[in-house]
């Protein structure tokens, strides 16, 4: 796989402002409403869609989504296997919307978000597959993504014909989630156990000095006067030796 | 519980060791090269004879003193990039150089001897217009600054504000300039365009007006005035209109009416669609300007006029000025040959002086068009050269240098085919020859090095003895500077080996440089291509250049007609094994560089395994497209980000490049977590269009380039950009700012397979049906960045560090090893075994991670990671204003013998210990042989 790139830094220039309506519209109540599914598989590989099945999202502060979907026709299974045959690419595409928005027309938005697998995948995980729909901070739904279980191609062939009749798709839709910040407050916590723990061992928190006083005081005085005594002797000595030069 | 114990103070010990260098180690791995920018004024240190000081202030706002004899500087001034620091004006007088700064905002006096500031005052606000020193009685005391409505007058001593008036009429007159020649009067100049000229005469003393003169002087001609007049000699105010047909000459003291000159009279013409220019000169700011004054007529035209009792007469006409400048000022070939090599010249500041015996002699400093500094004396010897294009470095690449004549002819012997058997040993017999005589010359040469005196052994690196070293520590760094000059830099010494000029360049261009084909494959020549793309049409071209030699390969690149949306490198080769460029044009049809049948027929096999993706930020549109086998391309998948509640900021892949030793992290129970290592995941940064502090955040997705999943998507919610990312191996760092908290923060995120991989051999995004686990973890950074970029090394072994630019000027290098989320919050034995950091809400600057110790490196925009031949150092390269290089080691030497390595001891123990072998082998052969006898 190769895909290496120059990001084109072009400047973004949005002429109206994003208002905010996450929060205004939590109270009302959502029914969910449906947006298609759709699905393209050819053997020349230019996309042809056809509906697949009906999504049915609901908004809200968790937003949610469940798919009913129809089962593949007879030609539907053996143009399938034809295009896995051929390596060719089993696409879906989802039409963006905008979730937090209450009335039908401000859903709606231009353009699809479209996704593929490889055909031979979907056909070798007997039409297992796993779609999940991404949205932004606000609601629009931004990306949608498929993948297959399993999801090799080991050119396993696929005898039974019923297996290829269901659909055994496994939903989400699913909301960025919050980065965490620095953890001041719990750094905070432990280290004031630390020290409350220092606190309870209070023989622990004295000093090699605090312990051991009683013992260091009398030699230290012992040593003073024993050295005063020593240095009063030497300096008489030699104030008498000054005297007797004069 | 004691091995755990003395594993932990083992991990404390290798951290806390000190990885700065050494003091006798500074500047032996590293140099940096200070710039200046392009020049927008200069002047010659002329107060005292034996200066040699040339003051530039430059178009990268930094102030500085070039030593002329040399080149290099004296000090420099580096001031705040974009308009603040915009430096509009700079005056000399004597000792102290005025500058105004930042559309009149601050009104600075340097000293220049030392430049240090003497003074600085913030002026009121307003628009600056221009500036000028006032002399009074033969003193200069005081500078003019005229703004929009004002006119202040400040100390030169102290730069105290002797007086401020505000100008009459300033919503129908424009005051352009301001003019005064020492009889203590300030003349301000202004225009109401295409009518008349005001004019306001203020006192020195005290700003009076002393005269004012209005709607008598008609000129509907004069829109400029600084563009178009000059004063002349006895205070006469010269203009010449844009056609070019007439002179205009108005006495300052009398005012009465505009005088006119047909320039037909005097003989003169001036080039078709050329705006004429004036220039005078006033030597002493105390007195009047000289009377003569130049015309410039064309682009390389000038005529030397003179002003005598109010009558102009035509005295020299030069042309072509810099020609005549090179041949009589300047006379020598060598001069003229190093300026014509490159361009136009650009800007001229000749200085001429008395020499000893009295004749008159000059000193020239020519700034061409590729931004080169060249100061020429006047036998004709260029003094030097300074290349201020390094001051703007856009990309860069190092390449490997290419083996010794030798070795290559070696490679070149089995390059060819083989040609029978005994031929074949012969050359083997040969080749073999010359390689040991080759050795034993290398061998002569370094005995007979080692007996002269070290600071004797000079290896002066030339391009003609370039050659790659043990350890492939020295490669050629190409440069690309924004003014389109390309330079081929040595990475040990910094010395320039090669520099070429693209004249072609348009001056908003992108670049993208890419290494075509390495110096692995002797004999083809290295290659390198060059994409420049004008941003605002997207078309494209393309240069092809040998990047050790710096010469244009004969190689034709592909015209490009189409604009250009997407270039990618394959990792597929020709047959004169150059690696194929796609070029993705905007009817997304695809071309390859090059483009020969083999190479095409590559193509159309790996059709089906080449994806790209594309970028459009202004409708948030990321798609991916897949490669057909006629090479057309089809879209296979689309992401929209709705541009109005964010915008994408930046998209980073990881380094192609990159290799990871290791596929997965021990942990402290002896099981494996598997990193999920990705090769075309993609990290898409947006920001949001909403900039209020509660509710700006910073989305973070997760892209595979090539099925377009979303693998992960966060948000920092509070949280503001500019945004740093750093994207490899598996993990994601990026910097921001934090705006609940009002400081910066780093974040990462790491992605883990799990437990078991599910599939160990290889990778394919298409069969990757697991999401990985993401861990993520913030900290606090106590400054602010300008740029980051990880460590690179040749087998990815060594840790890795995070290499951080500071605004500073300091380069930080921060082990990963404290950017991990798994850092635990609360120690156990497990996190302990694996020798995790327990989690710090703060990361640290230590001093000592300062890889560039008081090599300060302004304004660092990047920074360039390269592998070296060693596993242990990576070669690292920071450019901004400055450029600056070094080695680092993240993971200490561990693959070097250090320098003050004990040879001697080694070697006298292991021959001590040799025979004491053999002494007591003797020894006991003896007493064996006693016993038997016993």
């Amino acid at each position: 796989m190769i895909s290496i790139s120059m990001c084109e830094r072009l400047t973004a220039n949005t002429g109206f402002h994003f208002s905010s309506q996450v929060g205004d519209n939590l109270e009302t109540e959502f029914s969910g409403f449906s947006v298609p599914l759709e699905h393209s598989f050819e053997v020349d590989d230019v996309a042809k869609f056809r509906v697949r099945g009906a999504l049915v999202l609901k908004a809200g502060r968790e937003p949610s989504v469940s798919l009913s979907q129809n089962q593949l026709s007879e030609d539907d299974r053996t143009k399938l296997k034809e295009v896995a045959a051929v390596d060719g690419l089993y696409r879906i595409r989802v039409p963006r919307v905008f979730l937090q928005a209450d009335r039908q027309t401000e859903r709606q938005m231009e353009g699809y978000l479209t996704a593929f697998v490889r055909a031979c995948a979907m056909v070798e995980s007997h039409l297992s597959d796993v779609i999940s729909l991404h949205t932004d901070v606000s609601g629009y739904l931004i990306g949608v993504s498929i993948v297959t279980l399993p999801g090799a191609c080991r050119g396993t062939e696929v005898e039974d014909e019923v297996d290829l009749e269901v659909f055994n798709t496994t939903l989400s839709i699913m909301a960025p989630v919050n980065a965490p910040g620095p953890e001041t407050a719990l750094f905070l916590e432990r280290m004031e156990q630390e020290s409350e723990k220092k606190g309870k061992n209070p023989q622990e928190q004295k000093s090699f000095f605090a312990k051991y006083w009683m013992y260091i005081v009398p030699l230290v005085l012992f040593l003073m006067m024993s050295g005063a005594q020593d240095q009063s002797g030497g300096g008489a000595g030699s104030g008498a030796a000054n005297g007797g030069g004069r | 519980m004691a091995k755990l114990i003395l594993l932990w103070l083992k991990c404390v010990v290798l951290w806390a060791t000190v990885e700065a260098v050494f003091e006798d180690q500074v500047g032996k791995f590293d140099w940096r090269q200070q710039y200046v920018g392009k020049v927008r004024f200069s002047h010659f240190d002329t107060h005292v004879q034996s200066s040699k000081k040339v003051l530039v202030a430059t178009e990268r706002n930094v102030f500085a003193a070039l030593n002329t004899r040399t080149g290099e500087l004296f000090w420099r001034h580096v001031d705040k990039t974009g308009s603040e620091g915009n430096i509009d004006a700079l005056l000399q007088h004597g000792q102290d150089a005025v500058l105004v700064v930042g559309n009149g905002r601050l009104l600075r006096s340097w000293e220049i001897n030392v430049g240090g500031l003497n003074w600085e005052v913030v002026l009121d606000s307003g628009s600056f217009q221009s500036a000028c020193l006032v002399g009074q009685q033969d003193m200069v005391k005081h500078v003019a600054v005229l703004k929009k409505t004002a006119i202040s007058v400040h100390y030169l001593s102290n730069g105290h504000q002797k007086w401020i008036e505000n100008l009459p009429e300033t919503e129908t007159v424009d005051y352009q300039a301001v003019y005064s020649d020492g009889n203590g009067e300030v003349y301000v100049l202004g225009v109401v365009p295409h009518s008349h000229i005001t004019i306001v005469v203020y006192s020195m003393e005290d700003g009076e007006i002393i005269k004012q003169v209005n709607m008598s002087v008609e000129a509907p001609w004069l829109s400029n005035i600084q563009a178009s007049c000059v004063v002349v000699g006895q205070g006469m105010l010269t203009c010449v209109d844009s056609a070019g047909v007439s002179f205009y000459m108005l006495d300052l003291h009398l005012q009465l009416q505009m005088t006119q000159v047909p320039l037909q009279s005097l003989a003169l013409e001036v080039d078709p669609g050329f705006h004429p220019v004036l220039l005078s000169h006033q030597p002493n700011l105390a007195r009047q300007p000289l009377s003569e004054f130049f015309l410039q007529l064309g682009p390389d035209h000038y005529q030397l006029l003179q002003l005598n009792n109010g009558q102009i007469a035509a005295m020299r006409d030069f042309k072509p000025v810099t020609v005549w400048l090179l041949k009589h000022l300047l006379t020598s070939r060598a001069v003229e040959e190093n300026l014509r090599k490159f361009n136009s010249v650009f800007q001229l500041y000749v200085q001429a002086f008395l020499k000893k015996d009295d004749s008159v002699g000059y000193r020239a400093m020519v700034q061409t068009e590729d931004h080169t500094l060249t100061f020429i004396q006047q036998p004709g010897r260029v003094m030097w050269t300074r290349e201020e294009a390094l001051s703007d470095v856009v990309t860069m690449e190092m390449v490997d240098l290419p083996l010794t004549g030798t070795q290559a002819e070696l490679e070149g012997e089995f390059g060819k085919k083989a040609d029978g058997l005994m031929s074949m040993v012969m050359k083997r017999l040969s080749s073999q020859l010359i390689l040991l005589q080759a050795w034993i010359g290398h061998l002569w040469k370094l005995f007979y090095d080692a007996r002269k005196p070290r600071s004797q052994v000079k290896n002066d690196v030339t391009i003609e003895n370039l050659s790659r070293d043990e350890f492939n520590l020295q490669k050629m760094m190409v440069m690309v500077t924004a003014s389109g000059k390309l330079f081929g830099i040595d990475s040990k010494t910094g010395g320039i080996l090669w520099r070429h000029y693209l004249d072609n360049v348009p001056p908003n261009a992108a670049f993208k440089l890419m290494v075509q084909r390495t110096t692995a494959h002797f004999p083809h020549p290295p290659q390198c291509t060059l994409l420049i793309k004008d941003k605002d049409t997207g078309l494209a071209t393309l240069h092809v250049f040998n990047p050790i030699f710096g010469k244009k390969s004969h190689v034709t690149p592909p015209a490009l007609p189409q604009p250009i949306l997407q270039s990618l490198m394959l990792p597929l080769m020709d047959q004169d094994y150059a690696k194929v460029l796609l070029l993705v044009d905007d009817q997304y049809k695809v071309s390859a560089f090059p483009s020969t049948k083999n190479v095409l027929q590559q193509l159309q096999e790996m059709a089906a395994s080449i994806f790209f993706y594309l970028v459009d930020s202004s409708q948030g549109r990321l798609s991916g497209f897949r490669l057909r086998t006629d090479l057309s391309t089809e879209q296979i998948w689309e992401v929209i980000i709705p541009p109005e509640v964010q915008k994408i900021v930046s998209v980073k892949g990881k380094r192609p490049n990159e290799h990871v030793h290791s596929q997965g992290r021990v942990m402290g129970d002896r099981s494996v977590l598997y990193k999920y290592l990705n090769p075309n995941l993609l990290a898409v940064v947006t920001e949001s269009t909403d900039l209020h502090q509660e509710r700006s955040f910073i989305g973070i997705l997760l892209i595979d380039g090539v099925t377009g999943r979303i693998i992960h998507e966060a948000v920092q919610r509070k949280a503001r950009g500019p945004v740093h990312v750093v994207h490899s191996e598996n993990w994601v760092v990026y910097e921001y700012w934090s705006t609940k908290s009002r400081r910066n923060e780093f974040s990462v995120i790491e992605l883990y397979e799990g437990m078991e991989l599910y599939n160990s051999t290889v990778f394919s995004s298409l069969d990757r049906p697991h999401a990985p686990q993401v861990l993520q973890q913030s900290y606090i950074f106590p400054s602010s960045i300008s740029t980051m970029e990880a460590t690179l090394t040749e087998k990815g072994i060594t840790s890795r560090h995070l290499l951080i630019g500071l605004p500073s000027g300091g380069i930080l290098s921060l082990p990963k090893m404290f950017l991990d989320p798994r850092r635990p919050e609360i120690v156990s034995e497990q996190s302990r075994e694996e020798n995790l950091i327990p989690y710090a809400p703060e990361l640290l600057i230590r001093t000592e991670w300062f890889i560039n110790y008081n090599q300060t490196v302004s304004r660092v925009r990047g920074i360039y990671t390269a592998p070296s031949g060693l596993e242990s150092t990576c070669l690292v390269v920071a450019y901004g204003l400055d450029i600056y290089q070094t080695r680092v080691y993240p993971s200490k030497q561990f693959d070097v013998l250090k320098d003050d390595y004990d040879y001697m001891l080694i070697s006298s123990v292991l021959f001590a210990l040799f025979f004491a072998t053999m002494i007591s082998k003797r020894l006991a052969e003896v007493k064996l042989l006693n016993r038997a006898w016993r």
